[in-house]
């Protein structure tokens, strides 16, 4: 074997997966033991009862368009962060956080507060047919706000790598401004927007704190599925619980690495 | 759960040291109890602790330290069941006493070593609607109508929403001619008439005072005057239906964590103060319904007084209410999916 340049692969390795295996798979295994006491029937029509089929529904979907919408936002708001001095920009970079920082079920009721036919958007939107509190549109709605920090600070770092240089050069080349934006720099912020958009979306699916107070909960309307695992917590049972966790887990792992895949496949062509 | 029980920890370690600085003599005999309750009760039990420490100081000369956990009730009693050493729960509904019995902290007739089903104080379920009862609500019945919004916690997950389901229920059921297929069809309707299912009481209270949804919202009786009190503003009105489900309040002490700690006595004792007058009179303070006809009597303007049935009238017993009507693929699950 060929040594590497680098000393300490060994032991920082082993540290490596120590760790993760304490902090992470450990527990996780503990989901896959505690499911064991089902039965493959019990457990497969546990997971597919229609109402479990509707959350699923309802929370990969909505994760999924939120974090969609959070790209282009978070993109122009990191885009706004880094190339531009202005007043207030610090305070503005720090907002940023807010969500990553509030207690979940802070922003759920605040959020339906506000979007609640009493709330100050609510008040104007109810009127004109737009319900977002107690409807999946609400769901969306808390989503969003929790990912918007993912896309930012995923894609931030990277623009404030990319100097305006290659812009320029861009420019004298001939390019137009849309142009550059298209061949420059979308290319160079794409494996950080999409790991932005990753991140947004993980979160998204395993939100439970905001979601809860905006969505209503309404079986088979607005009832997303970690509501569905706690429901079955309060009734103490654990066995079912576990069985909607596990397929939460799959699904977003499986989620997960076709994102990865794909991101290194975006990187490997244009290497 | 760690998010729970650290800040509790600190409330506890802080209570407990400003408690210790207040008493300046040493602590000779002095004991420490750990009382789990569900989320509401924080008020009551603040008064009954001191009220219990000077009893138990007056007749044993012993000094006795009470410390609190509040949460969720199904959360504080798996707390329970996976090492919170609490010597005493106190909950708003047997079925989650009852969860206690199979691991082994306490035996399955817990509910008879102590008076009244081991319920000191019970509560149960009235409405609460706008100001001026603009829907000229007065009775279950009117619950049913096409033009009422009704607000009702989850009753998978909160027991104020499982008592208000088996409330209707047995309205129902005690009516002419009423039986389980009329029952069904009444909750039914009940149901199609309930805009948001909130997780828990709390949450449901929000979203009826504060968000502007529904008409009515179906809450215990010791939530009613404290949410007309909290949200002022909006003159709520109570609604005293004519019949009501009883919400027995039991308590027990837990064997396994009282023999380990050798605070057994102290515990039963605290327990026992809890059907006193001096502590009866305080749950009717707290809006809980005294066992204590006297007491009762004494507070007769504040508990309007309904017909009064239980949760084994309607539906034999706890356990199974909750295989019939709550569980997955029951009565209320059945409202939804077809």
């Amino acid at each position: 074997m060929q040594r590497r340049v680098l000393p300490g692969f060994g032991l920082t390795l082993g540290f490596a997966l120590m760790y993760l295996g304490l902090i992470i798979l450990l527990p996780l295994a503990a989901t896959f033991v505690k499911t064991a006491g089902l039965s493959w029937e019990q457990f497969w029509s546990t997971v597919t009862s229609p109402r479990v089929v509707a959350s699923y529904k309802l929370t990969f979907g909505t994760s999924f368009y939120a974090a969609l919408f959070n790209v282009p936002m978070g993109v122009i708001l990191a885009w706004v962060l880094v190339r531009y001095q202005f007043p207030g920009r610090r305070f503005m970079d720090a907002l940023v956080d807010l969500p990553f920082a509030l207690p979940t079920a802070v922003a759920g009721i605040a959020l339906t507060s506000i979007y609640a036919k009493t709330g100050w958007f609510g008040q104007w939107l109810e009127p004109m047919g737009i319900k977002v509190a107690y409807t999946q549109v609400g769901v969306w709605v808390a989503l969003t706000f929790i990912g918007l920090p993912f896309v930012v600070r995923t894609v931030q770092p990277i623009l404030e790598e990319l100097e305006p240089e290659l812009e320029e050069a861009a420019a004298t080349l001939g390019a137009t401004r849309l142009q550059t934006i298209r061949r420059v720099v979308i290319p160079a912020l794409l494996p950080a927007i999409i790991t932005g958009f990753a991140l947004a979306f993980a979160r998204a699916v395993g939100e439970y704190g905001s979601v809860v107070f905006i969505s209503g909960n309404m079986p088979m309307k607005t009832e997303i599925t970690p509501l569905l695992i706690i429901t079955k917590l309060e009734q103490y049972d654990y066995a079912g619980a576990t069985a909607l966790a596990v397929v939460m887990l799959l699904v977003s792992f499986a989620l997960l690495l076709v994102i990865q895949l794909v991101q290194r496949y975006l990187f490997r062509s244009r290497a | 759960m760690i998010s729970r029980t650290l800040p509790s920890a600190v409330r506890h370690f802080v209570s407990a040291a400003a408690l210790a600085a207040s008493v300046l003599t040493a602590p000779a005999g002095e004991v420490t109890l750990l009382n789990a309750s569900y989320d509401v009760t924080r008020e009551f039990y603040k008064d009954y602790n001191a009220a219990f420490a000077t009893h138990w100081e007056q007749t044993t000369g012993d000094k006795v330290t009470i410390n609190q956990s509040h949460g969720g009730s199904s959360k504080q009693v798996r707390a329970v069941i996976d090492g919170l050493e609490a010597d005493v729960v106190t909950m708003n509904q047997a079925l989650d006493v009852d969860q206690l019995v199979k691991p082994g902290l306490i035996p399955a007739d817990w509910a008879t070593r102590m008076p009244h089903n081991s319920a000191p104080y019970t509560s149960t379920i009235l409405f609460v609607v706008r100001q001026g009862n603009p829907k000229k609500i007065k009775d279950w019945s009117d619950l049913v109508r096409a033009d009422v919004k009704v607000v009702i916690p989850n009753p998978k997950t909160s027991g104020n929403g499982r008592y208000s389901y088996l409330a209707a229920w047995g309205y129902a059921l005690r009516q002419p001619g009423g039986d389980a297929t009329k029952a069904e069809a009444f909750v039914r309707q009940l149901f199609a008439n309930v805009p948001v299912l909130d997780t828990g009481g709390r949450g449901a209270t929000t979203t009826f005072a504060k968000n502007g949804i529904g008409d009515v919202l179906l809450t215990f009786e010791n939530e009613v005057a404290l949410t007309i009190r909290e949200f002022a503003s909006e003159n709520l009105e109570a609604v005293v239906p004519t019949a009501s489900i009883t919400a027995e309040n039991p308590v027990v002490w837990v064997d396994k964590v009282v023999s380990k700690k050798g605070s057994a006595t102290v515990a039963r004792a605290y327990l026992e103060y809890l059907y006193s007058p001096e502590a009866q009179e305080l749950a009717a303070r707290h809006y809980f319904r005294p066992r204590d006809p006297a007491v009762l009597a004494r507070h007769a303007n504040q508990f309007k007084s309904l017909q009064l049935f239980t949760v084994e009238d309607v539906a034999g017993s706890w356990a199974e209410a909750q295989k019939t009507h709550f569980a997955d693929g029951g009565v209320f699950d059945r409202i939804y999916v077809k």
